[in-house]
C-alpha cells in the first residue's frame, strides 16, 4: 500500500503512514467519520422516505394533466372540482380524454380493536388507460360492487389478509353500513399518507363514501393526443378554462409541488428537513474534530517539516491525503450500517426508507470535501506561526 | 558565494508583548566565515537556541539584520524563506524525527524537500548516510524503536543528506556517547573542509571545543567573549 502511494504521490505517503501509525487512533478517527455518515444517511433515509411516500400514489395513476381545484394541498389531500370542468375540458383540441378521480380516507377497526386509516381512489373501471398496468389488469373485477384491491405494504394489516388475498381468497370488511371485499393486491407501500391504500369503482367509491358526489371528484385526469406537447395543452386548457380556482398542471408538475408542500408547509416535513441540518450540522463538527485533532497531534512534526523548507502546499497535501483516506475508510462503515439500520426501520414502520446510489455519492462527495475543508483550517495555525515557537 | 555566509548586524530580540515583553538579544554582531565551524557557548537561557532559529529562519527577525548565504532575512517572503530554508541543515536539540516514519523514510524526507528526483538514487543516499552514521542495522526502524543516540545520529543524517551549505546544530552531540559524539563533529569539519560547509553548533560539550575554528560566548542575550583557539 505504501509503495503504491509513493509512485502516486510522488513522495512518501506521510498520510497514510501517521494515520495507520496508530491502530487506536485510526479506528477511533475512522469511527468518527463513520458516525458522522450514519448520522446524515438517517436522516435523509427519514426524509426520503417522506418524499418517496408523497409521490407513491402517483404510482397508482396514468395521465399526462392534473385538473385540481386551488384550495387543494397535494394529490391525497384536495378540494373538490366540478365534473362539468372534464367535458369543457374534453372540447380543448389536443385532449384525448379525460377521468374523474375520487379520493378518500376510510378509516377502518380490525377485529382486533386496532384501526387503520385508508386512502381510498376511485377509478373509473371503463378506462383501464388512466391506471396503472397492474392496476388496469384487475380493473374489470372492481366492477362487481363493494369490491376493492388492497396495497401489500398495509400497515397493521394481519398477516393472513394478504397472503390469503394473494393466494385468491378474498377478505371482507364492514364500513359505515356496507360490506367491502378486497378481491386482489396491488403494491404501492404504505407511507406517511396513511397506512394503506384501496383501489375501487367510482360507483363503489361514491356507496362507501355516501356524503361524496358523482358531480365533485377530487381531480380531473387528462391525456393528450399524440404528438401534442403538454404544455401546449396545458396552455390551451387555461385559456378555455378561465376563472379562479382552478389549477391546471402537468402530473410531473404536480409531483413536484406535493414535494415541496410536504417539505415547507407540513410540519413533519419541516421536521425532517431540520433533522438533515442538524445531522450534516454534527456531521461536521465530528468530521473537523477529527481532522483538527491529527492535525495538533502532528504540529511538532509538520513544524520540523516546516523547518525543513516544506511550504504550505506540502501540509495541504498531507491533510488532503488523510482527508481521502478518513473519507473513504468511514463511508465504507458508515454506508453499510446505515443499510443495516434503514432494514430495520422499514421492518418497524413499513415506511420507504431505502438507500439510493445518488444519496450514497452525495454523502461521499460531501464527506470527502468536509474533510479536506477541515484539514486545510486545521493547518492555518501551522501556516501563521514561525517553526520555531512550534516545537 | 559569500564569503560570510552567515551576517547578523545589530540584532536584537524580544519574547513577550505589553508589560510581559522582556528583551533576550541584545546588539549581535558577527560575521561567520565560510567553511568554518563555529560553536556557540553559554549558560542556558543566554539565547544561544534564539540566535540559532533566527539565523536557520525559523523565527521572525523583529529588530536588526540577519544574512543568511548573501539574502537579508528579515521581512523576507515566506516563498524566500522556504528557499532558505532547503539551503540548511538544523539538527534539532530534541531531534524531532517523525514517529510514523523510519529512519530511511525520515532521512528521505531530507532529500524531497528538494522535490522530484529518482527514487531509487534517494534511497541509496539515504542508505549510505546513515551506513556513515553507524546505523546500516537501523535503517528500517521506526523512531519509538530507536534509542535516544541513535535518534539523534538519524536526525544528523535527515540534516546532512541534502549537502546544504550552511548547518545549524543545536546540542547534536548531548545524547551521544564520547566516540559517535566525536564522529559526528569530526564528520561536520571534514565537510567544512572539503565542501566549505559553515557549521554553527550550540553546545556544552567541552570534548568538542577543540576542534572548533571559533568560540563565541553568550550571556544573557549579549556576546561576551569570541575567540579563534
Amino acid at each position: 500500500m505504501s509503495w503504491l502511494l509513493t509512485l502516486l504521490f510522488r513522495r512518501l505517503p506521510i498520510g497514510w503512514l501517521q494515520l495507520t501509525h496508530s491502530r487506536g487512533r485510526f479506528i477511533a478517527a475512522v469511527s468518527g467519520v463513520a458516525f458522522a455518515n450514519l448520522l446524515v444517511f438517517m436522516q435523509l433515509g427519514i426524509m426520503g422516505a417522506m418524499n418517496t411516500s408523497t409521490v407513491a400514489p402517483y404510482s397508482l395513476i396514468r395521465t399526462d394533466i392534473i385538473l385540481s381545484s386551488e384550495d387543494g394541498n397535494t394529490l391525497t389531500d384536495a378540494g373538490h372540482i366540478p365534473r362539468a370542468r372534464m367535458f369543457q375540458a374534453l372540447g380543448v383540441p389536443g385532449v384525448a380524454t379525460a377521468m374523474p378521480l375520487y379520493i378518500g380516507n376510510l378509516p377502518f377497526t380490525l377485529e382486533d380493536g386496532s384501526s387503520v386509516s385508508l386512502l381510498s381512489f376511485g377509478v373509473d373501471i371503463a378506462k383501464p388507460g388512466f391506471t396503472s398496468a397492474d392496476i388496469a389488469a384487475d380493473l374489470d373485477q372492481l366492477s362487481i360492487e363493494n369490491t376493492a384491491l388492497l396495497d401489500k405494504g398495509t400497515r397493521g394489516m394481519p398477516d393472513f389478509v394478504i397472503k390469503g388475498l394473494e393466494a385468491g381468497t378474498r377478505y371482507s370488511f364492514e364500513t359505515g353500513g356496507n360490506t367491502l371485499t378486497t378481491i386482489g393486491t396491488m403494491d404501492i407501500g404504505g407511507g406517511f399518507l396513511a397506512d394503506g391504500m384501496l383501489v375501487m369503482s367510482d360507483q363503489t367509491f361514491l356507496r362507501v363514501f355516501p356524503k361524496r358526489s358523482s358531480g365533485a371528484p377530487n381531480h380531473i385526469l387528462i391525456q393528450t393526443e399524440d404528438g401534442v406537447s403538454t404544455d401546449t395543452v396545458i396552455t390551451r386548457l387555461q385559456a378555455a378554462l378561465p376563472g379562479g380556482n382552478l389549477r391546471i398542471q402537468s402530473v410531473e408538475g404536480s409531483a413536484d409541488n406535493d414535494l415541496t408542500f410536504m417539505a415547507t408547509e407540513r410540519p413533519t416535513g419541516i421536521i425532517f428537513g431540520f433533522g438533515v441540518f442538524m445531522g450534516i450540522l454534527v456531521g461536521l463538527v465530528i468530521v473537523y474534530q477529527v481532522l483538527s485533532t491529527d492535525v495538533a497531534d502532528h504540529l511538532r512534526e509538520y513544524a520540523t517539516f516546516k523547518a525543513m523548507g516544506y511550504g504550505h502546499r506540502f501540509f495541504l497535501g498531507i491533510v488532503f491525503e488523510e482527508a481521502i483516506i478518513l473519507a473513504i475508510f468511514g463511508f465504507v462503515p458508515g454506508l453499510l450500517v446505515s443499510m443495516g439500520l434503514y432494514a430495520g426501520l422499514v421492518a418497524a414502520t413499513g415506511l420507504p426508507v431505502a438507500m439510493q446510489v445518488s444519496r450514497a455519492f452525495l454523502v461521499f462527495l460531501g464527506t470527502l470535501i468536509a474533510c479536506s475543508l477541515s484539514g486545510a483550517i486545521a493547518t492555518r495555525r501551522l501556516a501563521n506561526a514561525d517553526p520555531a515557537d512550534l516545537f | 558565494m559569500p564569503d560570510a555566509p552567515i551576517k547578523t548586524l545589530g540584532l536584537n530580540h524580544f519574547f513577550g508583548s505589553g508589560d510581559a515583553r522582556k528583551q533576550a538579544m541584545f546588539d549581535i554582531n558577527m560575521d561567520i566565515t565560510r567553511g568554518s565551524l563555529t560553536i556557540l557557548m553559554g549558560p542556558s537561557g543566554s539565547g544561544k537556541t534564539t540566535l540559532l532559529t533566527l539565523i536557520g529562519c525559523l523565527r521572525d527577525v523583529q529588530d536588526g539584520s540577519v544574512q543568511v548565504l548573501g539574502q537579508e532575512v528579515r521581512g523576507a517572503s515566506e516563498a524566500m524563506l522556504v528557499s532558505l530554508r532547503r539551503r540548511l541543515g538544523f539538527i534539532f536539540q530534541a531531534h524531532n524525527l517523525h514517529e510514523s516514519l523510519t529512519a530511511t523514510q525520515n532521512v528521505l524526507m531530507g532529500l524531497q524537500v528538494h522535490g522530484g528526483g529518482d527514487p531509487v538514487r534517494q534511497r541509496t543516499a539515504a542508505h549510505h548516510i546513515l551506513d556513515l552514521l553507524g546505523l546500516a542495522d537501523r535503517r528500517d526502524y521506526l523512531p519509538g524503536n530507536l534509542s535516544g543516540g541513535q535518534k539523534q545520529r538519524v536526525a544528523v543524517a535527515r540534516a546532512l543528506v541534502s549537502n546544504p551549505e550552511i548547518i545549524l546544530a543545536d546540542e547534536p552531540t548531548a545524547a551521544l556517547d564520547k566516540e559517535s559524539g566525536h564522529n559526528v563533529v569530526k564528520m561536520l569539519k571534514t565537510l567544512g573542509d572539503k565542501r566549505g560547509t559553515t557549521t554553527v553548533m550550540v553546545t556544552h560539550d567541552p570534548r568538542i571545543l577543540e576542534m572548533a575554528d571559533r568560540i563565541i560566548t553568550l550571556e544573557d542575550g549579549r556576546i561576551v567573549s569570541d575567540t579563534h583557539p
